[in-house]
């Protein structure tokens, strides 16, 4: 575990660079709790205690903003955080089908993770891919048109080090840790891998080029 | 039959249509040079005439919206795109950014210069990594092409412009709860007024644009306003992109000219899927009311939606076919209202928990006919006497599912549990794949 004043002075450099963004500094708690993460996995008291150094307010704000978005862990994670949608039309089209194969295979409920570390599971509202449904993410990337088979192959694959690449996505998938830092953002230079986009997103370009 | 309008989605097919060097090979940044060579005001004036109104559900004309920021003032004023895309059923705004960031890039240059903005944010939800990707990579590019940053092709005008990424809160979509969210607070809603127009952010003038409201614009100053306002009906002008989702044969973006029906729609779907009939559907979203066969011909534009007795939203159309149990839906939706209260204000805070208690009881056939009238009861409780409009979204499925299928209601009571088969919906119910 890190202290507060543990954190490297290049870790320390690029929490100041992140502040730098914004016209006043307190709008960099969002990026900077994405970057502690990225260091520890999750939002560990160090880090609450280093953005509160960082920005001048009480630990207590710091873990006020942390504790109000899903995304902020205060408990480690697996090194692959499955999300299955298991909004309304993620649901009907199989989403608690597969959540219920998930939860069986890695043997794992909403919130936990495997002994291994390396799998953990949760429930997502609706991820904005209605229509690649049932859509699950890991750790953020999109997995569209899930099975349950699907999603036993991609925990397996999880836990022995070699998960799917995602459908849209990078050529192969990073950890929760790697892409955390991409949500604070910092560059993994990875944009160009990938599609540009899927067939449910071409369909009406498709048709109305006269060739579907 | 209504001809498919693409203009956002125009390139999505070609394999480099996120880079710079794929936008620009179509006209890319050609706005920025016409729009800095107009005066702001004549800019903003543009837009009015074109008629284009807010794509992320409220449908307020945008050219209006920039009119209402005081110029003059000697403030900072600021332009914030709201890309926090999480309705349910709602996604149009993140297949949009994976295929073409610039063309939101572009719109944000221009739409700043208009309001007279030198600092911008796109707050985009933080569950969708490769989009995060794609944007960081357009604004880099965007800034070391000479389009963002001091003395934007050398006319003097200087922009930045920041990415900046959410963590999972469906209240961050609404507008002053963005902007508390952005100032580094709890996402949670402001009373009103004072309205952004006149303090807000950093309590600043600020405009909130939805994505694909901003991603319209270059093509606006490109083409004219006659050109946009030829499009769609007499109050709902231009295109826009219609997302088909659940039980069609083919689900897909489809961008058309505002006024289009379901029927058209579902035509170029391929229809429900094989064997199968509509049940219900949702216009624009889970919090515009459902609609079912009846409403297959009403005109998917402002107008048309609301006077069929929903709302048009983000146009995300959810459909449904007979196999699905209305309450097993609504119960979901109604749980993730819940689930995303921000817990500021008590009718929402409690109201969608005793909401969620009443119909987990009704699916499981444990309720009475009286908890019908609970459920409407607790509802005209909490819609519009709540703080924002969660608590309305909340109460437009359960409203409009009794209005319709009150009888299926019934039919749990009756049956002492649920009747369906959760498994015939799924879309893998004949593939053997389970």
């Amino acid at each position: 575990m890190k202290s507060a004043n543990s954190y490297s002075p290049e870790q320390l450099a690029i929490m100041d660079s992140i502040i730098a963004r914004y016209p006043r500094s307190r709008s960099a708690i969002m990026p900077l709790l994405h970057y502690v993460q990225s260091i520890s996995g999750y939002v560990t008291p160090e880090g609450i205690e280093a953005i509160s150094g960082k920005l001048d307010i009480e630990t207590a704000e710091v873990t006020a903003v942390s504790t109000f978005y899903t995304q902020y862990k205060s408990e480690p994670v697996g090194e692959y955080h499955v999300g299955v949608c298991i909004n309304t039309l993620c649901a009907v089209m199989g989403g608690d089908a597969i959540y219920e194969a998930a939860k069986e295979h890695a043997g794992v409920s909403k919130d936990e993770v495997t002994s291994d570390g390396k799998v953990s599971l949760e429930r997502i509202e609706c991820n904005a891919a209605c229509d690649y449904a049932p859509v699950v993410m890991v750790n953020w990337e999109f997995y569209d048109n899930q099975t349950p088979q699907s999603v036993r192959h991609l925990i397996d694959g999880a836990r022995n080090g070699n998960p799917p690449a995602p459908t849209r996505g990078p050529k192969s998938l990073r950890t929760w840790k790697e892409n955390s830092e991409v949500l604070a953002g910092l560059s993994d230079g990875l944009a160009g891998e990938g599609v540009q986009a899927g067939d449910p997103s071409l369909l009406g370009l498709k048709i109305a080029r006269g060739n579907s | 039959m209504t001809q498919l309008t693409p203009v956002l989605s125009a390139h999505w097919d070609e394999k480099d249509s996120f880079t710079i060097e794929g936008y620009k090979r179509h006209g890319g940044y050609d706005a920025v040079g016409k729009a800095l060579a107009m005066e702001p005001d004549a800019v903003i004036q543009l837009i009015k005439d074109s008629g284009l109104r807010g794509r992320g559900g409220a449908g307020f004309p945008t050219g209006m919206k920039w009119g209402f920021i005081p110029q003059g003032d000697n403030k900072e004023h600021y332009l914030v795109v709201n890309a926090d895309e999480s309705e349910p059923g709602t996604c149009k705004d993140m297949p949009l950014l994976m295929a073409n960031p610039h063309v939101l890039v572009e719109g944000i240059i221009v739409a700043s210069y208009a309001i007279r903005a030198n600092y911008a944010f796109i707050y985009i939800r933080g569950e969708v990594a490769h989009v995060v990707r794609r944007l960081q990579q357009a604004i880099a590019d965007a800034y070391a092409a000479g389009h963002l940053g001091k003395n934007i092709h050398g006319k003097g005008f200087d922009l930045e412009l920041v990415l900046h990424v959410g963590a999972g809160a469906y209240i961050c979509g609404e507008e002053t709860a963005l902007l508390d969210s952005l100032e580094g607070f709890r996402g949670q809603p402001r009373l009103r007024p004072p309205f952004p127009a006149i303090a807000g952010l950093y309590a600043r003038p600020t405009v909130v644009n939805n994505v694909e409201s901003i991603a319209s614009v270059p093509s606006i100053i490109n083409n004219g306003a006659e050109w946009f306002s030829a499009m769609g009906t007499e109050k709902s002008k231009g295109f826009t992109l219609y997302s088909l989702s659940g039980h069609v044969a083919n689900p897909g973006q489809f961008e058309a000219p505002l006024g289009i029906t379901l029927r058209e729609l579902l035509e170029l779907a391929g229809g429900i899927r094989p064997g199968h009939q509509l049940k219900f559907w949702t216009p624009g979203g889970s919090s515009t009311p459902m609609f079912t066969a009846e409403h297959l011909d009403v005109a998917l534009d402002y107008e048309g939606v609301s006077a069929a007795g929903s709302m048009l939203g983000t146009k995300a159309l959810q459909i449904f076919d007979e196999t699905t149990c209305v309450l097993r839906a609504v119960l979901r939706w109604t749980e993730f209202y819940k689930h995303e209260s921000c817990g500021k204000c008590t009718p929402c805070r409690e109201g969608t928990w005793w909401l969620v208690q009443i119909l987990r009881d009704l699916e499981a056939g444990k309720g009475t006919e009286a908890d019908l009238d609970k459920l409407l009861d607790v509802v005209d409780n909490i819609a519009g006497r709540s703080f924002c409009a969660l608590a309305d979204g909340a109460a437009s499925p359960i409203i409009s599912s009794l209005k319709y299928f009150r009888e299926e209601y019934m039919q749990h009571l009756n049956n002492g549990g649920c009747p369906f088969d959760p498994i015939a919906s799924t879309k893998f119910e004949a593939a053997g794949s389970r």
